[in-house]
């Protein structure tokens, strides 16, 4: 791996580069999983990621890493305190079962984002695909565009936030997770209902937006959470599923 | 009371025997499905039904008790910088926290431990009692990820990709409300109390190509230092061991149906996959054609009781084998000293399969604090040690008597097959002949 100094226009201070084309993605991590990453550089920048998978996974530490281009799967996997920013398009499972940090997709996000999530930020600037939030644990994610078929299914726990419209089945199954949506859901999930919008919920959701830099009214959101009704296997809702 | 019955003329029904009656009305009444712990309870072909050709005239054998026998094994030799050297070949099954005790589970981890082999986390990740007291921990990644985070991930010494099980191939699992307490549900993310569904499909990825690039990502988080499992359900095992490899695997383990659970629909357990005799040779031969046979460790589970078992299992190409069921009952399940609990709960001492209800009067698969307690992780690990040691030592019997000096020198040349149905399992001829059915010339 060559890492090179530069310095990315909105930057104050030197980045560590790492050219994707040139070195590894297991370079690449392991210099991120390093015990002195962050005292190297707490700014790495990563180019020519051309839809390499697993880039940037498994990190601990307080760095900021900006991904110049598409991934593929797994991209900030199992992240923890990272900041990470895909400048670019993100396959499959971006940011699955991230502990803490941020991860933000300037594009479009596959499928799967987000999937079973405990901690942090996911912010999805395009659409995300099928299964968004899937078994979500915590997290927070907030989708500037649409999301697909199934999104928060069995989801647990944390806030999912759709600017654009859902797909069918939303909210299959949910625990615990709650989800508030701007445009239309083509249809809700096993034992998922639409809940009122009260103070404390515009106040969270003012609060999302924010942390996500999306310039949305809360007003315009509907909220949707568990009925609650399948918590427990009962004969009488074996049609249900 | 049969005799007497059959004295008066009575004949039971063998297609409506008194199980399938009572099944009937149970049905009836309550409108649900049964379910269940422990594996399939019907008659299967088994070990039982092989038989070893010790040595005589063509066959050295060893001295017992005097020559060496050795049964240590290493696993995850193919991408791992630290593969697993286990000084036995029995490692124990993935059970979880949650479905079995705390103290249930640091008795795995202490008996595993000093028999010198792994234990396994299960469905709910990872506790301290358990890593604290197991030497080698395997590390399941499971579809429904409950307590799954990277920090266990890297405490692990293996990480075992759980596909299905062989009591329930193709479904996930439900923990009952009885049991998600509050350290379970704050482990699992999950209100106190309410039904636990565990996902029969992981979230992010589907089918072998997929599962390529997840082996990929956890191998990048925990940067190459594990061996990666792959755990399947024996069902079409020929093709599930190929695509395993092809994935990546550096361990396959094969579950046969008579696998344990801790909850599941009895329909489901008693007729869905195969039995273990019959998965063994589809992944060994799969694991020869790919020229990664003993590259690629094998390891089979699903009706392990015995050293003769370990050794037919081992014989016939695993690399080792694992034991859940069997560890349970090395802790004390089903003991003659709670019959009479057992029985005040609709069951008896030798039949209690109620795993899911968390009454388990053992104080193993429970999460009652009251229950819970009587089981001494001490003097738990102590005997389930003593039976891991007794296991290996039966199975060094067969092998000295076979002529080997290692467990894993056993071969499908060292057995017979008593069955014609288990002849064409196990691919070994019918004991008396060259007869194997089914193989071709």
């Amino acid at each position: 791996m060559e890492a090179l100094t530069g310095t990315p226009p909105e930057a104050t201070v030197p980045a560590t580069v790492v050219d994707l084309g040139s070195s590894s993605v297991r370079d690449l991590n392991q210099a991120l999983h390093a015990p002195d990453a962050a005292l190297r550089a707490t700014h790495w920048r990563v180019l020519n990621p051309r839809g390499a998978h697993s880039v940037a996974c498994g990190l601990t530490e307080d760095l900021s890493v900006d991904i110049e281009g598409h991934v593929g799967y797994y991209c900030a996997g199992m992240n923890q305190r990272a900041t990470v920013a895909v400048h670019g398009n993100a396959g499959v499972g971006v940011a699955e079962n991230m502990m803490s940090g941020t991860v933000r997709v300037r594009g479009n996000a596959s499928q799967s984002a987000g999937a079973t999530a405990h901690g942090g930020l996911i912010v999805v600037e395009g659409d995300a695909a099928a299964r968004c939030g899937i078994s979500m644990k915590g997290v927070d994610i907030v989708v500037g565009g649409s999301v697909g078929h199934m999104s928060a299914f069995m989801g647990q726990a944390g806030r999912l936030v759709v600017c654009g419209d859902a797909g069918d089945g939303l909210g299959d199954s949910l625990y615990e997770a709650r989800l508030y949506v701007k445009g239309t859901v083509k249809s809700l999930g096993a034992d998922c209902v639409e809940k009122p919008v009260r103070e404390e919920h515009l106040a969270e959701l003012a609060e999302l937006l924010k942390a996500a830099e999306i310039d949305e009214d809360p007003a315009a959101f509907r909220r949707y959470g568990s009925a609650r009704g399948l918590y427990h296997f009962q004969v009488d809702n074996a049609g249900a599923y | 009371m049969y005799d007497d019955l059959s004295a008066l003329g009575l004949r039971e029904s063998a297609t409506f025997d008194r199980a399938t009656i009572h099944g009937i009305q149970r049905a009836a009444t309550t409108g649900v499905y049964d379910i269940r712990g422990w594996g399939a309870k019907r008659r299967l072909p088994h070990f039982d039904d092989l038989l070893f050709l010790g040595a005589s005239m063509s066959r050295y054998p060893l001295e017992g008790y005097r020559e060496r026998c050795g049964t240590d094994v290493i696993l995850g030799t193919r991408n791992a910088r630290y593969p697993l050297h286990l000084d036995i070949p029995v490692t124990i099954a993935g059970m979880s926290f949650g479905s079995l005790s705390a103290n249930a589970k640091e008795a795995l981890g202490r008996g595993a431990t000093t028999a010198g082999t792994s234990t396994t986390t299960g469905d709910g990740g990872m506790t301290p009692e358990e890593r604290g007291q197991s030497k080698t921990l395997v590390y399941q990644y499971l579809p429904s990820r409950y307590g799954m985070n990277p920090d266990d991930l890297r405490k692990a010494d293996a990480i075992e990709v759980v596909l299905g099980q062989g009591a329930k191939p193709g479904g996930g699992g439900m923990l009952l409300g009885q049991k998600i307490t509050d350290r379970v549900a704050g482990m699992r993310t999950l209100p106190v109390g309410v039904d636990q569904r565990s996902a029969c499909r992981h979230p992010d990825w589907t089918g072998p190509d997929d599962l390529t690039i997840k082996i990929l990502e956890l191998r990048e988080i925990t940067d190459w230092e594990k061996p990666v499992y792959v755990k399947i359900g024996a069902t079409r095992t020929y093709y599930d061991v190929k695509l395993a490899v092809h994935a990546g695997a550096d361990v396959v383990v094969v579950d046969g149906m008579q696998g344990g659970t801790a909850a599941t629909q009895e329909v489901f357990i008693e007729h869905v996959g195969i039995p273990t005799l019959a998965a063994i040779p589809q992944a060994v031969q799969a694991l020869q054609e790919l020229g990664v046979h003993r590259q690629v460790q094998l390891i089979v589970s699903g009706g392990i009781r015995t050293g003769a078992d370990v050794a037919k299992a081992i014989a016939l190409g695993a690399d080792a084998v694992a034991i859940g069921t069997a560890a349970l009952i090395a802790l004390g399940d089903n003991h003659p000293r709670h019959d009479a609990e057992y029985r005040a709960l609709g069951s008896a001492a030798g039949y209690f399969d109620d795993f899911q209800d968390g009454r388990d009067p053992a104080g193993i698969s429970t999460q009652d604090e009251v229950l819970a307690a009587r089981l001494d992780p001490v003097e738990g690990g102590r005997r389930l040690a003593n039976y891991l040691r007794v296991l290996t030592m039966e199975a060094q019997t067969i092998a000295r008597a076979c002529g080997k000096a290692h467990l894993h020198h056993l071969e499908p040349e060292d057995l017979v097959a008593l069955t014609l149905e288990s002849a064409a399992m196990a691919r070994v001829p019918l004991a008396g002949t060259d007869w194997i059915p089914g193989a071709h010339p």
